[in-house]
């Protein structure tokens, strides 16, 4: 194996240029080296300008996302050796507005955050003297998954329709409206597939799951999407079938 | 002038957030705002594994949970402080509980807890091996639906803004377009978590510059028992990434390269093969980093290219368990060390993990100047005295947040408004972030200076610290503190300059590295994790003592010291690796109710 590895990294500077370009870098490739050593080597040695974001390099902070040969990746937990001889490209998040260089845009994925309503609703709240909620393991597992994502948007840009259309709620919304609606201390479900339903963008949302392929932390946003509709197409004949009061 | 804000957070992380919520609980019509130099659910909260202490088992008591404490802090911790902090964390994790943190939970759906180092009792509640990740994830989406904290993500504060001896906001600057502004308030809580990049091997994540720190002190607060840096045993050689305490609380061992579990030789006990409470891999984490060093003195760790070994085993515990209860211990062995602790050794070597010291404040989280706040790592109440115990900082961040929050609130009422001078305090700092930063083209690369610094502090002011290499110490950060004013920034961009941002960052890590190193020159004795080989005993008569460093006019730095509050525990020996029923005599204070309090 060779011990250098070539990086191309994509270069956006607004103040300077219009297009994108890429500069090439030619680095050590040590075997524990992940692409963000790469890059830090970069800013630290040969090029300051670079920008990028990175914090916690032990792929929990979620932010770190970005393109690796074109597929999204955490950049802490890509290993350089895994792309040797090289070259290796580097290049933002797809299906985002580039701010500069490496980081995106990311004001549309935290409102579609909030709109989903990320929060314990209730209708009353139990005082804090009387105790925890009880919850089984078994309950907890039922949204435990969902509630693993770290919100590094790989799966927006791995996203065939939020893609074509960035009106479309994404994988990672929708997986952490589930992680609440199945939590047994939540009764905001009805709320949230009010939110949900509000475009049809979910329904444009195949059985391809690139959401789930890229997701680095296993949360299967395409399972969560999948028994979304099963559970609004039941609601749906539901409204039919039964008395409006019995819904 | 009317301020834009009533109270500005400077750090959206736990304690910010739980701060930002106790505000906007407090009252609908204050106006909150939380700044960022990055996207609250980044923060490094989000790393904690383990889990955090509050006392909920009926065998367990709050005067056991404030003993371990106080005996972990090596009496250095206030007592009134601890007392304090026992008493609300068990509200505070219930409270998050109904906020909708997973906590890991029994088969009849109550929280679970787990063993942890240094505690006498299991008392730890946990999500998984995530707790921290889950704990700032549920106040970050639980925020979201307070309508009065408006949100500055991606912006880093540069400066305090201080006039009539009160601070009155922040001057901050927007990542993303340059711009620079002064948000103004009535008063700033700083929440911006510790500074372990100061060191060059660290489990802190590449934002924990020390910022809220060094902002603090310049503006005239002054830091407190900065000398006292903990260093985690076990963590992987090459990242620095942590394995968690809750590895060994669930029965890891920790081996030299022998095989031997060498703790048995350093007065915590002897080995079992189930895990004892208080005792070898469950003892306090500064005795098991010295531990360590004597290994390494004896020639009985194992050389890698990143540095001397130990082992920690988990082999024997099973795939089953390891899944369950230490999932993320497993998937950063496999991601980053390339090794499955369910059929290997995981190689581990001690880290610098957490700052006990920080921004001085009183038991509500005020500090000593009119207007500021400090709450979580940043601040030194100090609950954790000499040595934090494993799983007391998250419920920390919690139970200080909160009464950060709650104190800010009672303050502004009575605040006056910020004075006519912010305008010109605005536009000096706009002349040195722009005018002086995007054209400075010194000599000196960032990299190399900040490279300098972290091994010199490593060098003096690590596990053990001698008076002669903390001089030498000293020296150096001022020789690089002079060679900071000649930086090169090669990017004169306004978009996203993470280099300009760099540059402000290390110059607020040389602050607190002086901090740091005359700090312990200053302290001649050995407590907790300040240990010094030229003075290897706890010396009371001199030092049961907090540290309070202050900036001078000049720059430099003037060491006073302030007596620690003892309530019912008076100092003793600490004493780890004995059998729980013959310890009761040590932890019941004199005179106080013996036990029977807990929930």
């Amino acid at each position: 194996m060779s011990d250098h590895i070539t990086l191309h990294v994509a270069r956006y500077r607004p103040e300077k240029a219009s297009e994108t370009t890429f500069d090439a870098f030619e680095l050590p490739c040590p075997k524990e080296w992940v692409v963000l050593d790469g890059l830090n080597h970069i800013k630290d040695r040969m090029d300051g300008t670079l920008s990028y974001r990175w914090s916690c390099r032990m792929g929990i902070c979620g932010s770190c996302g970005m393109l690796v040969n074109g597929e999204p990746k955490l950049a802490c937990a890509t290993f350089l050796s895994d792309y040797a001889p090289g070259p290796v490209r580097v290049e933002p998040l797809r299906n985002f507005p580039v701010i500069r260089d490496l980081v995106v845009e990311m004001g549309d994925f935290m409102s579609k955050l909030t709109r989903i309503k990320p929060w314990i609703v209730r209708q009353v709240e139990k005082p804090l003297s009387d105790g925890e909620y009880r919850q089984t393991p078994g309950e907890l597992d039922e949204y435990k998954q969902f509630s693993m994502c770290i919100n590094c948007m790989l799966c927006y840009s791995a996203c065939p329709i939020y893609g074509l259309d960035p009106h479309f709620i994404g994988p990672a919304a929708i997986a952490l409206a589930q992680r609440y609606n199945l939590d047994s201390r939540d009764e905001g479900a009805a709320e949230r597939m009010q939110i949900l339903s509000e475009h049809d963008g979910i329904w444009g949302c195949t059985f391809v799951g690139e959401c789930t392929k890229v997701c680095p932390k296993h949360v299967d946003p395409a399972g969560a999407i999948q028994r979304y509709k099963l559970q609004s197409a039941v609601e749906w004949v539901k409204a039919f079938v039964l008395p409006r009061a019995a819904q | 002038m009317t301020p834009a804000f009533d109270v500005v957070l400077v750090g959206g992380g736990g304690a910010g957030l739980r701060a930002a919520i106790a505000l906007a609980e407090a009252s609908q019509r204050l106006r909150i705002a939380v700044v960022s130099k990055v996207y609250p659910m980044r923060s490094h909260t989000v790393s904690a594994e383990g889990g955090a202490a509050g006392v909920i088992s009926p065998d367990d008591s709050l005067d056991e949970h404030c003993y371990d404490t106080i005996s972990g802090g090596d009496w250095l911790g206030d007592q009134d402080a601890i007392e304090a902090f026992v008493r609300e964390a068990p509200q505070e994790l219930l409270r998050l509980e109904h906020w909708g943190c997973p906590w890991s939970r029994e088969a009849d759906g109550r929280v679970a807890v787990r063993p942890f180092g240094g505690m006498r009792k299991m008392r730890t509640w946990f999500a998984a091996d995530k707790t921290g990740f889950h704990m700032l994830h549920t106040l970050f989406q639980t925020s979201l639906k307070y309508t009065t904290v408006v949100r500055y993500d991606e912006w880093f504060v540069t400066k305090f803004l201080v006039d009539d001896g009160r601070v009155q906001g922040v001057i901050a600057l927007e990542l993303a377009t340059g711009r620079i502004e002064a948000i103004t308030a009535r008063a700033v809580i700083v929440c911006t978590g510790g500074c372990g990049k100061v060191f060059p091997f660290t489990t802190n994540a590449a934002i924990k510059t020390g910022d809220g720190m060094a902002l603090a002190y310049r503006a005239g607060a002054p830091l407190k028992d900065m000398e006292f840096v903990q260093y985690h045993p076990t963590g992987l050689p090459f990242t620095g990434i942590l394995i968690t305490e809750a590895a060994r609380s669930e029965g890891g061992y920790l081996i030299n390269k022998d095989g031997y579990r060498y703790l048995q030789d350093y007065a915590l006990g002897t080995p079992q093969p189930k895990p004892v409470l208080r005792t070898m891999e469950l003892g306090p984490r500064d005795r098991l980093s010295q531990a360590f060093m004597k290994e390494l003195d004896k020639g009985r760790t194992t050389d890698t290219p990143y540095g001397p070994v130990v082992f920690l085993d988990l082999r024997h515990l099973g795939e089953q368990l390891i899944n369950r209860r230490l999932p993320f211990v497993r998937e950063l062995c496999m991601k980053y060390q390339n090794i499955d602790p369910v059929k290997e050794l995981i190689p581990v070597r001690p880290v610098v993990h957490y700052m006990m010291g920080g921004v001085h404040t009183d038991i509500n989280g005020a500090t000593p100047l009119p207007g500021l706040y400090a709450a979580g790592e940043v601040a030194c109440v100090s609950i954790n005295g000499a040595n934090r115990l494993g799983s007391n900082s998250l419920p920390e961040l919690l139970v200080f947040g909160a009464r950060a929050g709650r104190a800010a609130a009672d303050y502004v009422a009575g605040a006056k408004d910020p004075g006519t001078t912010v305008v010109a305090q605005l536009q000096d700092e706009q002349r040195r972030l722009e005018a002086d930063l995007l054209q400075q083209r010194g000599r000196e690369r960032i990299a190399d200076i900040r490279q300098e610094m972290q091994l010199t502090v490593e060098e003096s002011a690590g596990i053990y610290r001698t008076g002669a290499s903390l001089i030498r110490s000293a020296a150096k950060l001022r020789e690089l503190q002079e060679r900071a004013r000649d930086f090169r920034i090669e990017d004169d961009s306004r978009t996203f300059n993470t280099e300009r941002i760099a540059a402000l960052e290390l110059s607020f890590m040389l602050d607190v590295a002086e901090a740091i190193v005359t700090s312990a020159l200053r302290r001649e004795e050995s407590r907790g994790a300040h240990q010094r080989t030229d003075f290897p005993l706890r010396d009371d008569q001199r030092y049961l003592a907090h540290s309070l460093v202050q900036r001078q006019p000049d720059g430099s730095c003037r060491v006073d010291y302030l007596p620690v509050t003892i309530t019912r525990w008076p100092p003793a020996e600490r004493v780890y690796g004995e059998a729980p029923s013959d310890e009761r005599s040590h932890y019941v204070a004199r005179g106080a109710i013996p036990s029977g309090e807990g929930v």
